[in-house]
């Protein structure tokens, strides 16, 4: 019709497109480069400052030095709700719809973007906090040796966690669309109200996130031992419904992305 | 191209646009004009494919807005003044959806030069003026170079010389064979504007045509703009006598 038509290229945006702009907008954030380096940081310090408190050489140094985690478990949660509600509440949802109004495509590059960040970043935490925790052990008491049995499992798994927690708030992110809302839900109903209900109810307790991440990723030793109320899930089991739970919330997510007006 | 065909969106009982039908031609600004809360916006999200119409269907070069292969390119949309976060520079937010379209960076330099935002590209557009948000809208339509450019009241927050600005602006793209539909609630602002006026009240058609065919309807412009929307205010000031 007009002249203009003709300078279109050929073929079409695809998700290689989409991932490329979900992490230009991930990386020119400068709360995305503080969120990073507070998960990464404060779990070493948490693991260096407590490393002391270690009686034992054996398995549980792992676990311990590895509680600091819990911190970057919350923060990549909400690292994952604000990727989405922040463009809901500043209203650049409908300059990105516009740019790109295949939606699921458009979560499905946010979840790379959003995946892979948390993913390094929860290794590299891991990693870090598990090194810090043993320069301030007791005289006499040693740090297992990464070729010891689980020790490495341990981590990359308690690291791999954060990466399925920014996407389960990715996920609730797109259902709630509320900034405060998501993160309440996120941090205080599911992290820490269900921490709360672990405390008194033994026989789910196995199946809360945090639990999951604490007991069965960061675990060396059996998950079941004599006279337990309950036995913890055993690391990969644990891994693969942290992983279901991030699985139900970006399905659904993507469905109420997908039906409701922008 | 815009072709608008029997669009139609229900808010529960209210009747936001009510069986729109209307064209947006190559080569001519198209000012859509009504009273507020007459279904304009809600009109342009439908175009753009961020509102699905309960009946209708919109299209854009012979296609749906979800079919459209670089949308980029081929339109360009501004519609809340604000649609980008706070803490992103000009030229990330522009360079985030430049990449969504494999549009090459130095195009994003291009239209923060057309818009004059380049001296504060890198600076948080969180701080930005109302008037400088708008261009940066503006500069974010244009990025793709598109064909058709959908502009919801583009004059909002702009001052005088902004305003002229954008008057220019708009009759140079429309001299280049764009289709231009721009929105706004003020008829002497569409009358210096606009090649052909399209006027909805209450999300209807009211009336698809020029400024000078409007104004010979009464003695002034505004008088028979009023006269035809009158009967559809939606929020209808009390006289207090
Ligand atoms: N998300 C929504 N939910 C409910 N009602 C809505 C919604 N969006 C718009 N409406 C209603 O639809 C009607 C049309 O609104 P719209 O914003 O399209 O009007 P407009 O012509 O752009 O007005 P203005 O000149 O004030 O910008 C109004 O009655 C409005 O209240
Ligand atoms: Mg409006």
């Amino acid at each position: 019709m007009t002249a203009r038509a003709s300078h279109q290229p050929p073929g079409r945006y695809r998700f290689r497109h989409l991932a490329r702009m979900e992490w230009i907008k991930l990386r020119s954030l400068r709360s995305t480069w503080l969120t990073l380096a507070l998960a990464v940081i404060a779990p070493a310090g948490i693991a260096l400052a407590t490393g002391g408190s270690n009686t034992t050489s054996g398995g549980m140094f792992v676990s311990n030095t590895l509680v600091g985690m819990l911190i970057g478990v919350l923060l990549t949660g909400v690292a994952g709700v604000l990727a989405m509600t922040s463009e809901y509440t500043s209203g650049t949802i409908s300059a990105t719809f516009a740019a790109a109004p295949r939606r699921l495509r458009v979560l499905a590059a946010k979840a790379a973007v959003i995946g892979a960040a948390a993913l390094i970043t929860g290794e590299a935490e891991a990693i870090l906090s598990f090194f810090a925790g043993g320069m301030t052990l007791h005289h006499g008491i040693t740090a297992p040796a990464l070729s010891q049995p689980g020790v490495l499992r341990a981590i990359v798994l308690t690291g791999a966690s954060l990466s399925l927690t920014g996407l389960f708030g990715l996920g609730l992110g797109a259902i709630i669309r509320h900034t405060a809302a998501a993160i309440t839900v996120v941090v205080g109903i599911v992290f820490v109200g269900g921490t709360f209900i672990g405390q008194s109810d033994f026989a789910i307790r196995p199946y809360l996130p945090l639990y999951i991440v604490s007991h069965s990723l960061g675990a060396t030793g059996p998950a079941c031992l004599p006279g337990m109320a309950s036995c913890w899930l055993s690391p990969w089991s644990g891994l693969g419904l942290l992983a279901g739970y991030a699985a139900i919330a970006m399905l659904l997510g993507g469905l109420i992305l997908a039906g409701r007006d922008a | 191209m815009i072709e608008v065909c029997g669009l139609t969106k229900r808010y529960g009982s209210t009747v936001a646009v009510d069986r729109l039908s209307f064209d947006v031609p190559p080569g001519a600004v198209t000012g859509f004009l009504g009273l507020n809360g007459s279904g304009k916006s809600t009109t342009m999200r439908m175009i753009l494919g961020l509102d699905a119409p309960d009946a209708g269907h919109a299209r854009i070069g012979g296609q749906a807005y979800r079919q459209l292969r670089w949308p980029l390119r081929e339109a360009g949309g501004l519609l809340e003044s604000r649609a980008f976060h706070p803490g992103r520079s000009a030229r990330d937010h522009l360079a985030a959806l430049a990449a969504s379209n494999a549009i090459r960076q130095s195009r994003v330099d291009e239209v923060l030069e057309l818009v004059g935002l380049q001296a504060v590209a890198r600076k948080r557009a969180g701080k930005f003026s109302l008037g400088m948000a708008q261009r940066l809208g503006i500069a974010a339509a244009l990025l793709g170079d598109p064909a058709v450019l959908l502009l919801d009241e583009p004059v909002n927050g702009l001052d005088a010389e902004g305003i002229r600005w954008i008057r220019g602006l708009l009759r140079s793209l429309a001299a280049e064979g764009r289709a231009v539909l721009v929105s706004s609630h003020l008829i002497s602002e569409m009358a210096l504007m606009a090649d052909r006026l399209v006027v909805i009240g209450k999300g209807r058609l009211l009336a698809d045509t020029t400024a000078a065919e409007l104004s010979g309807r009464a003695p002034s412009l505004e008088e028979a703009f009023l006269q035809i929307t009158g009967d559809s205010a939606q929020y209808q000031a009390r006289n207090l006598s």
